[in-house]
């Protein structure tokens, strides 16, 4: 293993406008391996919520803050922003002001991507197209993150990824057999989407380092998730089959499934593959005499007898704990899985073991550990260099340093609200 | 044709079902030459796992391997045997990045895994998927999607409350463990274009999934909360849910305009200060109680219409067999009809992204050993006679 001396994208300047997370995961992957990535926020739209009251507001939404607390100024201290921004620096700017317009097009020309999120209108509303930043930097990557795409007739369509989750099919199928639609538990289509996103701007970096040329990525957000339903879809061009929701079974192997273990609200994923690892867990069982019976002995006896096959597994899962289960399991060769609370996960051996969680210390929101870097690599790992950006927090060094503005110019920026000191307060998070 | 970003990039591409087929795919879109590698005979198992046409089962027919290879060369060799590990050590020698998803170990034990290649080939990337990681105490461990959406923390926060945790449709886990795959691979070329050096990345499935999981670990830290799966609810906004409206489900959310919500759904009532709050997810089934008569009234078109003209996210719950008739992917001619010799011509949804200056672009996949003459002849300058006698032996 080599020092972190250089990293990766060393050298590469991100300018990064986008908001929420499709475009904040794209460019948390940049930073990690090294990317300057610097965010432009504006008062009335900063893009992590705005300037909240003091208060201890509960629920999930409350515990998002340290010490359920938002503080005086809850945009520093909110854990969804913390957690997607660290490692990027951010700037504010209003784009509707001419003069912020100016200091923007500055920094395009010294930068070497762009990543935008907002729909197809506002660039061009703001006179930043993508002709435009291209006539002041050739080199400019630009990529623009849309629901729908830059054209089509759902181009000003707005969305956030529960409905980007909806429109391309997998909401449908996240649900049990017997349940209505259900919907990921996570932000999914936008972390989909930003993943394709870093793809494409670093294969349009390459192309840029053979040609010089940049170039404009039009991500649309649901032809991103698409291609991960792909298998459904594909049945229905073949066979004319409207795909059904499975809830935790699979079409080739029984037993699959969720099972409840001991304690409140605990739970083991199984998954048996062939006929060898089914007499695996049997053997794990004490080869009882319910599963010796020929209704059980071969996957397609299996798949055709699971309903009682998962009754019969779940009366033995409920006797242990779920992570002794899973380390017994895994020991007898059966794939088999604790389905991990955060906080289990959070205390996860291996993923601890593994350097998974890196600590950070920011003025706001105190020292915490956060998710690390999403992979490792050998002579270039990457890791958690800076806590997320307190609003404003590189005014100084981005317009004095960068772009070579002298106080005055700087303090002119503020008076005249090019620039901004705190959000606005706004009413959606 | 433009020329493609990543022409010139040479990927071998060693890995089964999806994971890594997903990342080479998205190499392949963008231009790279991905061969990819399967054993003689059997092929890669997504040959087996359908769906196929007619519910026949053929390899050169499945659905899933189809979509996941479109754009590669396909080649087989047999690496357990002396003969094939030696031809494989050729490839590597002129490879720019080799993909692989097998359990970790497996590489070594034949004599092929990152150090001794990259003795051979100093520049070579090589990425490793595997469940768990290359190293720490689970390395070993066996694992399916299921596994690893259960032990990364997205099944915990997936399903209904009151019922067992839920996994994401189709293998989603093995898919996010490709995407990151793909960025890494992309990081790492970038680095070696700057430096000459190429190096080895170790992907598991279980810390990808765990990336992913928007701020629910960082909460934790922060305040000791545990967040739990909400059904179609989200975590946090409110409304945010899956609602029946009176002919299918949709998913109904305000957007940034809370007055503008409440005139679509024609409540004033929703206009009441502790409702009108950010913080009304308090009273969330108060909250949707007063907009599912609305909803219930209206036809899902007519709401995602209604809200669209007032900045309001609604969404139709779409089929997935409904997409190819949506008039918005027609307008980007997003699913493409292509040609394969023994599936015929089927839809394929399309590149993921669009790229100004170099599109990418979506080939078939490969038949079974169908570019091992072109592979091992121009690119190995074996012999007719030694390719020949290759097959007879088993070797691809």
């Amino acid at each position: 293993m080599s020092s972190d001396s250089r990293p990766a994208l060393d050298g590469l300047r991100v300018i990064d406008l986008s908001q929420i997370y499709a475009g904040p995961y794209a460019t948390k992957l940049l930073a990690d391996m090294g990317a300057e990535v610097i965010r432009i926020e504006c008062a009335a739209r900063s893009g992590r919520g705005g300037s909240l009251p003091r208060m201890q507001p509960g629920g999930a939404f409350g515990a998002s803050f340290p010490d359920s607390d938002t503080g005086e100024r809850s945009y520093n201290r909110y854990a969804y922003y913390n957690e997607v921004n660290r490692n990027k620096l951010a700037i504010t700017l209003d784009l509707s002001k001419p003069r912020g317009v100016d200091v923007f097009k500055r920094l395009v020309s010294i930068s070497d991507v762009l990543v935008e999120n907002f729909t197809p209108r506002v660039m061009p509303n703001f006179g930043l197209d993508y002709p435009v930043l291209k006539s002041i930097n050739p080199r400019i990557v630009m990529a623009s993150i849309s629901g729908f795409g830059q054209d089509g007739p759902y181009r000003d369509c707005v969305a956030y990824g529960e409905g980007i989750e909806a429109m391309a099919g997998l909401s449908y199928l996240t649900a049990y057999a017997d349940s209505q639609p259900l919907k990921p538990g996570v932000a999914y289509a936008d972390a989909v989407s930003g993943l394709h996103a870093a793809f494409a701007i670093l294969a349009a970096l390459r192309y840029r380092e053979r040609t010089g040329e940049g170039q404009h990525i039009d991500l649309a957000m649901r032809e991103a998730l698409t291609p991960l339903v792909g298998e459904a879809i594909a049945d229905c061009a073949m066979n004319r089959r409207i795909a059904r929701p499975m809830g935790n079974r699979d079409r080739a192997m029984a037993p699959h499934g969720c099972y409840r273990t001991k304690g409140d609200d605990r739970w083991i994923a199984i998954a048996v593959a062939s006929d060898e690892e089914w007499r695996a867990l049997c053997r794990a069982m004490g080869d009882p005499t319910w599963s010796r019976k020929a209704k059980f002995a071969t996957m397609a006896d299996r798949l055709k007898n699971r309903e009682e096959l998962d009754h019969r597994l779940e009366e033995w899962t409920i006797e242990f704990d779920h992570i002794e289960l899973m380390h017994m399991l895994q020991d007898a060769g059966v794939k088999a899985g604790a389905v991990l609370d955060t906080a289990e996960l959070s205390a996860d051996p291996h993923l601890n073991q593994r350097s998974f969680f890196e600590e950070l210390a920011h003025p706001e929101a105190g020292t915490h550990r956060y998710p690390g870097v999403s992979w490792k690599m050998s002579q270039t790992p990457g890791r958690l260099r800076l806590p997320a950006p307190c609003f404003g927090e590189h005014n100084r060094y981005v317009f004095g340093e960068l772009l070579g503005m002298s106080d005055e110019e700087i303090d002119q920026l503020e008076r005249e609200g090019v620039t901004a000191e705190e959000p606005l307060p706004q009413p959606d998070v | 044709m433009p020329d493609q970003a990543l022409a010139g990039v040479t990927v071998i591409d060693l890995s089964q079902d999806i994971s890594g087929p997903y990342c080479t795919r998205l190499l392949a879109d963008c231009g790279a030459s991905v061969i990819k590698v399967e054993p003689p005979i059997a092929g890669d198992p997504s040959r087996r796992s359908g769906p196929f046409p007619g519910d026949e089962a053929d390899p050169e027919k499945s659905g899933l391997f189809l979509l996941l290879n479109a754009g590669k060369k396909g080649i087989t060799l047999d690496l357990q045997s002396q003969a094939g590990r030696r031809i494989f050590k050729q490839l590597a020698d002129k490879a720019d990045v080799l993909v692989e998803n097998f359990p970790p170990g497996v590489l070594a034990k034949l004599g092929i895994d990152f150090e001794s290649l990259s003795t051979m080939n100093p520049a070579l990337i090589m990425a490793s998927i595997s469940y768990f990681g290359q190293w720490g105490p689970y390395r070993d461990w066996d694992a399916t999607d299921i596994v690893a959406q259960a032990t990364g923390g997205l099944m915990w926060l997936t399903g209904d409350p009151d019922r067992e945790p839920l996994r994401l449709p189709l293998p989603q886990a093995d898919y996010i463990a490709g995407l990151h795959a793909a960025v890494a691979v992309m990081c790492a070329l970038y680095h070696r274009d700057a430096t000459g050096e190429g190096q080895h990345i170790d992907i598991s499935v279980q810390e990808a999934v765990a990336s992913i999981l928007e701020g629910a670990l960082t909460a934790y830290d922060y305040s000791g909360y545990v967040m739990k799966r909400a059904g179609s609810r989200h975590q946090q906004k409110c409304p945010s849910k899956v609602m029946q409206a009176k002919d299918r489900h949709v998913h109904i959310q305000s957007g940034a305009n809370w007055d503008h919500f409440a005139t679509l759904v024609e409540e004033p009532k929703l206009m009441q200060p502790r409702l009108a709050s950010i913080l009304r997810y308090r009273y969330a089934d108060e909250v949707e109680g007063l907009i599912q008569p609305w909803v219930a009234g209206h036809i899902a078109r007519e709401i995602f219409e209604k809200a669209q003209e007032w900045r309001i996210p609604a969404a139709t719950v779409l089929r997935p067999d409904e997409l190819p008739d949506d008039p918005q992917y027609k307008s980007r001619d997003y699913f493409q009809a292509i040609d394969h010799p023994a599936a015929g011509r089927l839809t394929y949804p399309g590149p993921a992204f669009r790229m100004s200056r170099t599109p990418p672009e979506m080939r078939r996949a490969p038949l079974l050993g169908e570019h091992n003459g072109e592979v091992y002849g121009v690119m190995l300058g074996l012999s007719r006679d030694d390719v020949v006698a290759l097959k007879e032996q088993g070797v691809i």
